[in-house]
């Protein structure tokens, strides 16, 4: 046996002959990759690069098949309009898939919110502003309402938010009486409400202030996903909460504060919604649910959590709105649109396994 | 021993007295003992579930034990969490390595104990100081010898199993500063990564930085250890000198086939 006072151990016999053999340890193997495995691995160091190349095609695609009516400048930012609240909600979406969870309730915290913030500024008659803040406070408690459950109770995300998609949209038929408040009467009262409506042209395209709101907010979540200590936490739950446990990430208070965090962003989605479609409706928004979820997973986030972003949701929101537009431009029914979408869902799950397999 | 510190009358660095920890009806741990004094490597050996990953786990603040003391260097120490174990200097390496694969390798060393930017952007934008993470990640992964990898931002999961053993031993000698705590370090490696890692334990000994080895290799435990804690049914047998016993006699106190002497060290 060896001296322990010595630097290095002497080897055991059997070792010995290693000498002899490679003396490399660990190093990269040189493989020659076929060009399909090649195509793999760039796609895995490279996940927004799918939907990416999809949008980029898509474009192509229409503006070839439609011509002009599609690619002109009014019609491309009329896209951004369009795709403006599925933005918003898929960017709070994509904080939750990130963690590996699902948030089911995003579309019913954002009907609401929107209802709360109308009741309390029109029909109450309190100041906006008021109304406003009183609405994303109500986002955030719905939230906290979620995050406990899912980190107090430990019941699973999915059912958690099936439970409270069903109340919170409860909630908002009982408050709001099922009653809409019309666009004239928001105008009237608290135009403010409507001020993400708010049209700005720019060389004959034509954004509003909820679209630049949108992409604000994705560059601000972009930061804080992939520029500080909380948004590498979040991957990091998502991937191996065990993991993340041992290396002293306080899980729990992570999780929490992702539902707190959709909560409030869906509040924010309210008032880009009243923005879109000026009046306050209890049934607006209604595909805003499974709209988030698509644009999150064609953006290339995995639900089983760790992988996704923030411009990959953009884009996944991008393509789903431009084969919306682009069909309806071509007079395909909407029930083609409907199918195109799942298709593309399906394909972008699939696409994420085989990515996913690339050997290391 | 060779290492004289650790002779009757100095102060164990870390100790542990009469910890308990019952699941249901399982008991996990048994009035279990531990003494880890400077300076040493000390192997924790024992058959499958005598206890081993109990002991570990508190002593590491990955589980709260029912009763029983904990010191470090003299003064009883509660860890509620691993934070408060890694905040008095003791790091451990889990069996699972406990790394996030789809972060970088800096991220993953400084996960949970990242480095802010200096002024306003860090202290309002919280913004990650990533440059000095980055060199500090380089750093020591080239100290340790390990810097074989392309990229200081390669994804854990682009790595072979002996680099990610690599990357989380190389976090655990960064952050220790007193005690490193191995679980089966070399079960899932090579003979050569296996080899790399014994050498990687001696050098962290050799900063004066006590490690505890938790091994079912004989040969691994026999050759690097400074004393043998041979634990069973929960709770400490005995601890041996490695040079005075046989790896047959280790086997047998370990399993029960034969009862030690006199309890040694």
């Amino acid at each position: 046996m060896t001296d322990i006072g010595s630097s290095r151990p002497v080897a055991q016999a059997f070792e010995l002959v290693l000498d002899k053999g490679e003396s490399r340890v660990a190093e990269f193997e040189v493989r020659a990759r076929s060009p399909l495995q090649k195509l793999q691995h760039f796609l895995h160091a490279n996940p927004t690069a799918v939907p990416a190349i999809v949008l980029l095609l898509s474009v192509a695609a229409f503006g070839f098949t439609v011509g002009s009516r599609f690619l002109s400048m009014f019609n491309l930012s009329l896209i951004i309009q369009q795709v403006t609240i599925i933005g918003v909600i898929g960017a709070a979406q994509t904080l939750i898939v990130i963690t590996a969870g699902i948030d089911l309730s995003v579309g019913a915290i954002m009907v609401l919110c929107s209802v709360i913030m109308g009741k309390l500024a029109v029909t109450m008659g309190l100041p906006a502003p008021i109304a406003l803040v009183v609405g994303v406070a109500a986002g955030a408690g719905c939230g906290v309402i979620n995050g406990t459950l899912v980190t107090r109770l430990k019941l699973p995300p999915f059912i958690v938010t099936l439970g409270t998609w069903s109340i919170f949209f409860a909630l908002n038929l009982w408050y709001s009486a099922s009653e809409t408040i019309r666009s004239q009467e928001v105008a009237k009262i608290a135009p403010l409400l409507q001020a993400l409506g708010t049209p700005v042209n720019i060389l004959g395209a034509r954004f509003t202030y909820g679209s630049f709101f949108m992409l604000g907010l994705v560059a601000l979540i972009w930061f804080v996903l992939n520029r500080t200590a909380f948004g590498r936490h979040l991957y990091a739950v998502g991937d191996d909460p065990d993991a993340a446990r041992l290396s002293g990430i306080r899980t729990d208070r992570i999780l929490f504060s992702v539902y707190v965090i959709a909560g409030v962003i869906c509040a924010l989605g309210a008032w880009a919604l009243i923005g879109r479609i000026g009046s306050i409706s209890p049934q607006a928004g209604q595909t805003a649910n499974l709209d988030s979820i698509t644009a999150v997973v064609v953006g290339g986030a995995s639900l089983f959590g760790g992988r996704g972003s923030i411009i990959g949701t953009l884009i996944g929101a991008l393509i789903v709105g431009v084969f919306r537009n682009g069909l309806a431009l071509s007079d395909v029914d909407v029930l083609w649109q409907e199918f195109a979408v799942g298709w593309l869902i399906i394909i972008a799950v699939a696409l994420d396994q085989w990515i996913r397999k690339v050997s290391a | 021993m060779s290492t004289g510190s650790n002779v009757p009358g100095t102060t164990p660095l870390l100790q542990a007295r009469g910890l308990n920890k019952r699941y249901g009806r399982v008991t996990a741990l048994d009035h279990a003992d531990f003494d880890l004094y400077p300076g040493e490597i000390l192997a924790v050996i024992g058959d499958n579930g005598a206890g081993k990953s109990s002991l570990i786990r508190a002593l590491s603040g990955a589980l709260v034990p029912d009763s029983g003391e904990i010191k470090l260097a003299g003064k009883t120490v509660a860890f509620r969490s691993p934070l408060d174990a890694q905040a008095a200097g003791i790091e451990t390496v889990y069996q699972t390595l406990a790394l996030s694969p789809s972060l970088s390798i800096a991220d993953n060393m400084f996960l949970g104990r990242e480095l802010r930017r200096a002024g306003p952007l860090g202290t309002i934008c919280r913004m990650l100081d990533r440059k000095a993470m980055q060199r500090v990640a380089r750093e020591k992964l080239t100290e340790l010898g390990l810097m074989t990898v392309q990229s200081i931002n390669q994804r854990v999961e682009t790595l072979s199993g002996g680099q990610r053993q690599g990357v989380a031993v190389a976090r655990a000698a960064a952050f220790g500063s007193r005690v490193v705590i191995m679980d089966e370090p070399t079960a899932a490696l090579g003979v050569k990564e296996s080899r790399r890692v014994l050498e990687l334990i001696l050098d962290v000994r050799r900063r004066g930085v006590s490690v505890v080895l938790i091994s079912h290799n004989m040969p691994h435990v026999f050759e690097i250890a400074d004393r043998i804690h041979i634990h069973r049914l929960g709770r400490r047998l005995t601890v041996i000198d490695p040079k005075a016993y046989t790896m047959s006699d280790a086997v047998a106190f370990m399993t029960g086939a034969k009862a030690p002497i006199e309890v040694a060290a």
